[in-house]
């Protein structure tokens, strides 16, 4: 349900009114009225997201996690709900270049910023070194947290937590794999880790 | 999840004006201020949460997101993340018992969203108080019972607990800063104070009254007093696996140590307790002694000393005392 092909709502005098209301722009500096009458947005409210790139301009209900947001209203369900609850590391994307779950995250609280996913990893039709190295590894059986593995896989890399077998293992403890593919993954990490550069 | 209104603070006074009437910071409070989320959003999913109001308080990360280390002792700004001041350089060499907590903690995704401040006010991972279908839960329906007397209480606390709530403080972070003496700075509507660490979690007797913060009041920051203990320090848990699991018992143990003779020493314990605990009276025992292995052992007996044991859950007292032994001769060879 992408909104894009709709009449832009970006001028529309509810939008206006949301903003103000949020504070964020001009009234981020004004003082503070003394008695704080109820200003948020409830039920729907229009929402701006950054995604691989392009700008997706959507209409949710304000309790739509990223999660949510990407794979049902912008057809991107490369990212894999899990769990729902922070346990797994299927859902993991990249927000302003760290990876964090998109299930514990509210898709309205990630306006303004950088989101990342599986899909955008591949540049002009080539996959990512890590996603490579997951294939020339068999890095995934049943492949449902596959999705999860590489953008925390490419984050660990970026990090610098990937010296080390010891270090991949534990920076990675946040991704769980269910057919138990670790020892492969690992060894796809190793591959990459080295292709990656100063990515 | 509940329907709910979501707002956004782009300044202190704002979020503090917005939770002003109704924030409370307890899990029924009408109005969360919302951090990293890892908590508010798992609970309000599971239900066990259902505020009217969200208060995004992300935008405020700017300003409540510094680090700093120096003669004057350590300060951590509220939204700095797990992971911003677990890599820290300063508090790595200086304060290594809060690297190592932050560290050993959840997951790397998580570490990167979750700050300081939402950390610990983190809730209970008890799984009646988790699942609402359980009608007994002391902490979630005021009066109601506590199912985890008599079911599974494997991870329940053995310290501090009452008949009303024996459910588990769960967070890693919490247990350094009690150990340091700790204070944490808070901003609300009648301005600013700052209170000892110690005092925010409180006890059992109400288990719905988890924190002694007032309606409205935002955490801005910590502050931890400089000591000669600080810088041999360390975080030793114990799980059920090896990465990416809550502790079934912990120790926070800052030692400053004259020759093999202690100076002075700091305990924390965690996985174990109600609240984030200070273990005194094993300090108490250890300062002025050597640091031998069965002045260990006598300092970890009276630690657990009053500890109360369920059916499921009497293996704590024995692992909770080896697991302070360890730590404390660990940290004696950081010294040397
Ligand atoms: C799968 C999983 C595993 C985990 N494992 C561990 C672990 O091993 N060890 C560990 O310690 N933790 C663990 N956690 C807990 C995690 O560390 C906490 O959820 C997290 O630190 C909370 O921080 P947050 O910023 O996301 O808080 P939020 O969820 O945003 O907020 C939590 C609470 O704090 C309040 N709050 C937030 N910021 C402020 C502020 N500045 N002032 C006043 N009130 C505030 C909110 O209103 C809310 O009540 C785990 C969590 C998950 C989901
Ligand atoms: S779906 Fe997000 S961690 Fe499992
Ligand atoms: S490949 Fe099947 S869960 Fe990881």
């Amino acid at each position: 349900m992408d909104d894009q092909t709709k009449p832009p709502l970006r001028d529309g005098p509810s939008r206006r009114g949301l903003f103000g209301a949020f504070g964020l722009a001009a009234g981020a500096l004004a003082a503070p009225p003394v008695a704080a009458a109820p200003t948020g947005s409830e039920g729907h409210a229009p929402v701006t997201l950054s995604v691989n790139g392009r700008e997706h301009r959507l209409t949710l209900d304000v309790r739509t996690t990223l999660l949510d947001a990407l794979r049902e209203h912008m057809d991107l369900t490369g990212a894999k709900k899990g769990c729902d609850h922070g346990q797994c590391g299927a859902c993991t994307v990249h927000v302003d270049g760290s990876r964090v779950l998109s299930c514990l995250t509210l898709a309205i609280s990630a306006e303004g910023r950088k989101v990342v996913t599986i899909e955008g990893l591949a540049k002009d039709g080539e996959l990512h070194p890590m996603q490579q190295a997951f294939i020339d590894h068999d890095g995934f059986q049943c492949g449902y947290c596959t999705p999860g593995q590489i953008m925390s896989a490419v984050a660990c890399v970026q990090e610098g937590h990937a010296a080390t077998d010891d270090d991949i293992r534990e920076y990675m403890s946040g991704n769980l794999c269910r057919c138990a593919a670790y020892p492969r993954i690992v060894a796809a990490i190793r591959q990459a880790r080295g292709q990656m550069g100063a990515a | 999840m509940r329907p709910f209104v979501y707002d956004r603070a782009a300044t202190i006074d704002r979020a503090v004006q917005l939770g002003a009437h109704t924030a409370s910071g307890q899990a029924d409070a009408p109005v969360q201020f919302l951090a990293g989320g890892t908590t508010v959003l798992d609970l309000m999913k599971l239900d066990v949460m259902t505020p009217q109001t969200v208060i995004d308080i992300t935008p405020l990360k700017p300003s409540l997101r510094t680090i700093e280390t120096g003669p004057a002792g350590l300060r951590l700004g509220a939204g700095v993340t797990m992971a911003e001041a677990a890599g820290h350089d300063g508090v790595r060499t200086q304060y290594p018992v809060i690297a190592d907590s932050l560290k050993l903690a959840a997951s790397a995704q998580i570490r990167n969203m979750a700050t300081l401040g939402g950390n610990v006010l983190q809730r209970t991972r008890c799984g009646y108080y988790r699942d609402p279908s359980w009608s007994r839960c002391n902490k979630r329906v005021p009066g109601s019972g506590c199912e985890a007397l008599t079911g599974p209480n494997r991870n329940h606390a053995v310290l501090g607990v009452s008949k009303a709530c024996i459910a588990q403080y769960p967070g890693d972070f919490a247990v350094a800063l009690v150990a340091l003496e700790a204070q944490v700075e808070v901003d609300g509507p009648d301005g600013r104070r700052t209170l000892p660490f110690e005092a925010v979690h409180r006890g059992p007797d109400q288990p719905h009254i988890e924190h002694s913060l007032k309606p409205g009041e935002l955490i801005t920051g910590f502050f931890v007093p400089p000591g000669a203990w600080t810088r041999s320090s360390l975080y030793l848990k114990i799980r059920d696996r090896a990465s990416y699991e809550f502790a079934i018992a912990s120790a926070a143990v800052a030692l400053d140590l004259d020759g093999d003779v202690v100076r002075d020493v700091r305990i924390g314990l965690g996985g174990m307790a109600y609240r984030p605990w200070r273990a005194r009276e094993a300090e108490a025992l250890l300062k002025g002694e050597p640091l031998s292995e069965d002045a260990a052992e006598a300092a970890a007996r009276a630690a657990l000393k009053g500890a109360v044991t369920h059916e499921d859950n009497a293996y704590k007292p024995e692992l909770g005392r080896r697991t302070l032994v360890r730590a404390l001769l660990e940290a004696a060879r950081m010294e040397a």
